[in-house]
């Protein structure tokens, strides 16, 4: 059996950054549209980590602690918006958000 | 002086004959009109004798001219009409009515007056079976009225008052049958070629006043004789001496103005005797010895002069060799025995010249009215080849026409020898030394001229009968009127030759005497000209060689007539003629007269075309038009496509290019990125969300691959 070394966290956390971003762009309910995003923001945070025991410091540990305040405000705020969004629309589908066009 | 002071009267009297026909004339009995208008001419002619006996006594020998100016025509006193001469001092414009009477003109004025007269005696007899009497007198008066001021005009505006009366009424007269185009083609060709002739006499006329400062004769001769000349001087005389010889080319029938005078003979034959024998086509000669002191100061248009008189002799005298039509011959031989008096005006030999125009009016118009006579006798018929045998028929007309053509082949004591002989002998001289070419020529045509008269005498009066027989049944001699005139110009045919008889056969030359002053030759001029050498009287040495050229003329002439009595004087029907027999292409050139009159109707009528494109100087003219429509019109035609054809393109270039790439480039190019641009702006998260994605991938495979 292999030694875990940083490059598994590392694929993990891309994997989980991919699965995310494909999240993002093809989920048609707004709020797996942010789940997804917290999935992108979680798998920075295990990158993050990963390279914390790397290197041996704390720096991306720290770092990480700012990210899951930042996730945190941001689903906040994004499910303020959602909830605002749907007393206008009656909808959550991400595809009859386009009052910002031409 | 009753007489002299009325000289204005002689060409009145037959213009009163005129103007009462005009009038009158067709209310007249036919013996009123003959009575009137012969009346007037045998009155005029009266005068005129009168006249030139008070002459003789006025001028004493001398030759002083006596002018009479009857009242100013054109002119002015007061300066108006003046023009500048050569020399640039003002001249002024002045041509009066007058009336000059010098040694030339009294000769003139005798012998038309006096053959006119018999003229008109004889026309009363030809002319009295014929319409339109009255019109025939009327025309004949206003042609002696208008030769008459010819004669006698003092200035070259009156000459040429009468030279254009005498070819208006030889156009009148030649057309008198004016129901047959024949007559009327001829009538207009006549006068259409003397036109011609009219213009160079004009410009001549003009010249000489340009140069001398007035149109007077007097004063012109005057000038002339007494003159200092330069060379560039004779440059000028010479222009407007060969100008006047256009003119005496056109009236006279010179080459290349000789093709009217044939076509002449459509008119009735007392026409042709008066106008185209005695009279008229004697006034271009009358012009030339008239300028004689012009022409003595340019000696290359005196040679022009020489040779064109020569060549037409012998041109002429080679087509009448083979004519059949009895008028014909007579029109070419006196085209040819004018070509004679120019040859003798051209060589010097200006009294030589003149008598022979006195010499010739007499027989060639004895010719013509016995012809006309033969002609009434026949019954109309003129082809001679239909006569023959009329000697003792006819024996008044044949004796008198006998000894015209006796008289015009130059058989001595008669009087073609002595004017005809006088005419070589100076063109042998002429020669001085050199080969006496013209002599030759002379020489040449006198042969022709026996031959062909020979041969009109023998086909008319000899031979066996030729004609149909009704005509002969009416063969007839010709009423007395008729045969009166043809003795008188018989008798003068004889003697006239009598008052010339030259020194070397021991005569006085009275009538060369008699126009000495005229002619005479006193002209000063510098080194680098000299006039052409005087024609004295030859001294004792050339006795010898003028009685051998006479000699040889007479022996031609002989020679000549006994050919043609070899030839002609049995002729049957449907006799040979010689000359086709032994050289048919020179016949036929003959008698096709040189196809000049064909020449000139390919050059000049533009009746001919070849395909669509005409011929001649009215083909140039039709071509020039052409040139004028399709080629120039055509080129500003193409100026004004070209200019459609920019415009066309500027408008292309403003509605495609400027409005539509300049103008609405912009736009569509605008409306073209809005296309992509409008994606930016979809308005659907989560497609900015994937091209956020795109461009970081993008990123990140450019930094890896780096």
């Amino acid at each position: 059996m292999a030694e875990i070394t940083t490059l598994h966290y590392l694929v993990v956390a891309a994997a989980l950054f991919v699965l995310g971003v494909i999240g993002v762009l093809t989920r048609r309910n707004v709020v797996i549209v942010l789940m997804s995003i917290e999935l992108i923001l979680n798998a920075v945070n295990l990158n993050l980590l990963a390279f914390s025991r790397m290197w041996g410091n704390l720096h991306g540990q720290l770092f990480a602690i700012f990210i899951i305040v930042d996730a945190a405000a941001e689903a906040a705020v994004g499910l303020g918006i959602l909830i605002a969004f749907f007393r206008n629309k009656e909808t959550i589908n991400v595809d009859e958000i386009d009052l910002l066009k031409w | 002086m009753f007489f002299l002071n009325h000289i204005y009267l002689i060409p009145l009297f037959p213009a009163f004959g005129a103007a009462m026909m005009f009038f009158f004339g067709r209310r007249l009995q036919k013996a009123t009109v003959s009575a009137v208008c012969v009346g007037v001419v045998a009155v005029a002619f009266l005068f005129a004798c009168f006249t030139v006996v008070e002459y003789t006594h006025f001028a004493h020998g001398t030759g002083q001219p006596f002018e009479k100016i009857v009242y100013t025509w054109l002119g002015s006193g007061d300066g108006h009409l003046n023009f500048a001469k050569r020399d640039g001092t003002l001249a002024a414009f002045n041509a009066d009515a007058g009336f000059l009477l010098d040694p030339l003109s009294s000769i003139w004025l005798l012998f038309v007056t006096g053959v006119g007269m018999l003229i008109h005696i004889y026309s009363v007899g030809y002319m009295a079976h014929e319409g339109g009497y009255y019109r025939f007198f009327g025309y004949m008066n206003l042609f002696m009225f208008s030769m008459l001021t010819l004669i006698l005009a003092n200035n070259y505006i009156l000459l040429f008052v009468g030279w254009e009366g005498v070819g208006l009424c030889s156009y009148l007269l030649i057309g008198f049958y004016f129901h047959r185009k024949s007559a009327t083609d001829a009538a207009n060709k006549a006068f259409i070629v003397n036109r011609i002739g009219d213009a160079g006499f004009i410009l001549g006329a003009l010249t000489l006043a340009w140069f001398f400062g007035s149109f007077r004769f007097i004063d012109i001769n005057e000038l002339a004789r007494h003159g200092n000349f330069a060379l560039g001087d004779v440059h000028i005389l010479t222009i407007a001496a060969l100008l006047l010889f256009v003119g005496a080319c056109g009236k006279s029938a010179q080459i290349p103005l000789y093709v009217w005078l044939p076509d002449a003979m459509e008119g009735p034959t007392p026409v042709s005797a008066l106008i185209h024998a005695a009279t008229m086509v004697t006034a271009g000669v009358y012009m030339v010895a008239r300028s004689n002191a012009v022409f003595v100061l340019a000696p290359t248009a005196m040679k022009t002069v020489a040779i064109i008189g020569a060549l037409t002799a012998v041109f002429a005298a080679s087509i009448g060799l083979v004519q059949n039509d009895i008028k014909r011959v007579l029109a070419y031989s006196t085209v040819s025995q004018l070509g004679y008096m120019f040859l003798a005006l051209g060589v010097g030999a200006f009294a030589a010249g003149v008598f022979h125009v006195f010499t010739h009016a007499f027989f060639k118009a004895l010719l013509f009215l016995g012809s006309g006579s033969v002609i009434h006798a026949m019954s109309g018929e003129q082809d001679m080849r239909n006569m023959g045998d009329l000697r003792g028929r006819i024996p008044t007309t044949y004796k008198t026409m006998l000894i015209a053509t006796l008289a015009i082949m130059g058989i001595p004591p008669l009087a073609g020898f002595f004017s005809k002989d006088e005419i070589l002998w100076q063109a042998y001289r002429s020669a001085e030394g050199s080969f006496p070419y013209l002599w030759l020529i002379g020489f040449g045509t006198a042969l022709m001229t026996a031959f062909y008269m020979a041969r009109l005498i023998f086909l008319t009066f000899y031979g066996k009968p030729r004609m149909s027989h009704e005509v002969e049944h009416h063969i007839h001699e010709s009423p007395k009127s008729m045969t009166g005139p043809l003795v008188v110009l018989a008798i003068c045919s004889i003697c006239a030759g009598w008052l010339g008889v030259p020194a070397s056969l021991g005569g006085t030359n009275a009538f060369g005497k008699f126009l000495e002053p005229v002619f005479a030759r006193d002209a000063v001029a510098t080194a680098s000209v000299a006039p052409a050498e005087p024609q004295e009287p030859a001294g004792e040495e050339h006795r010898g060689l003028e009685w051998t050229l006479m000699l040889l003329s007479v022996g031609a002439a002989v020679v000549g007539g006994g050919w043609a009595y070899g030839y002609y004087a049995n002729a049957g029907k449907d006799y040979p003629e010689p000359i086709a027999v032994k050289a048919p292409p020179v016949y036929n050139v003959l008698y096709n007269k040189y196809f000049v009159d064909e020449a000139y109707d390919y050059a000049f009528t533009g009746r001919r075309k070849i395909g669509k494109i005409r011929l001649g100087a009215m083909g140039a003219g039709e071509a020039s038009s052409w040139f004028d429509a399709k080629i120039i019109d055509g080129t500003v035609n193409d100026v004004g496509w070209v200019t459609r054809a920019i415009a066309t393109l500027s408008t292309w270039w403003d509605k495609w290019i400027i409005d539509g790439l300049g103008v609405n480039g912009p736009a569509i190019l605008a409306r073209m990125i809005s296309y992509p641009a409008r994606l930016l702006e979809w308005g659907l998260v989560q497609w900015y969300a994937l091209v956020m994605v795109a461009g970081l991938l993008g990123f990140g495979v450019y930094y890896i691959w780096k």
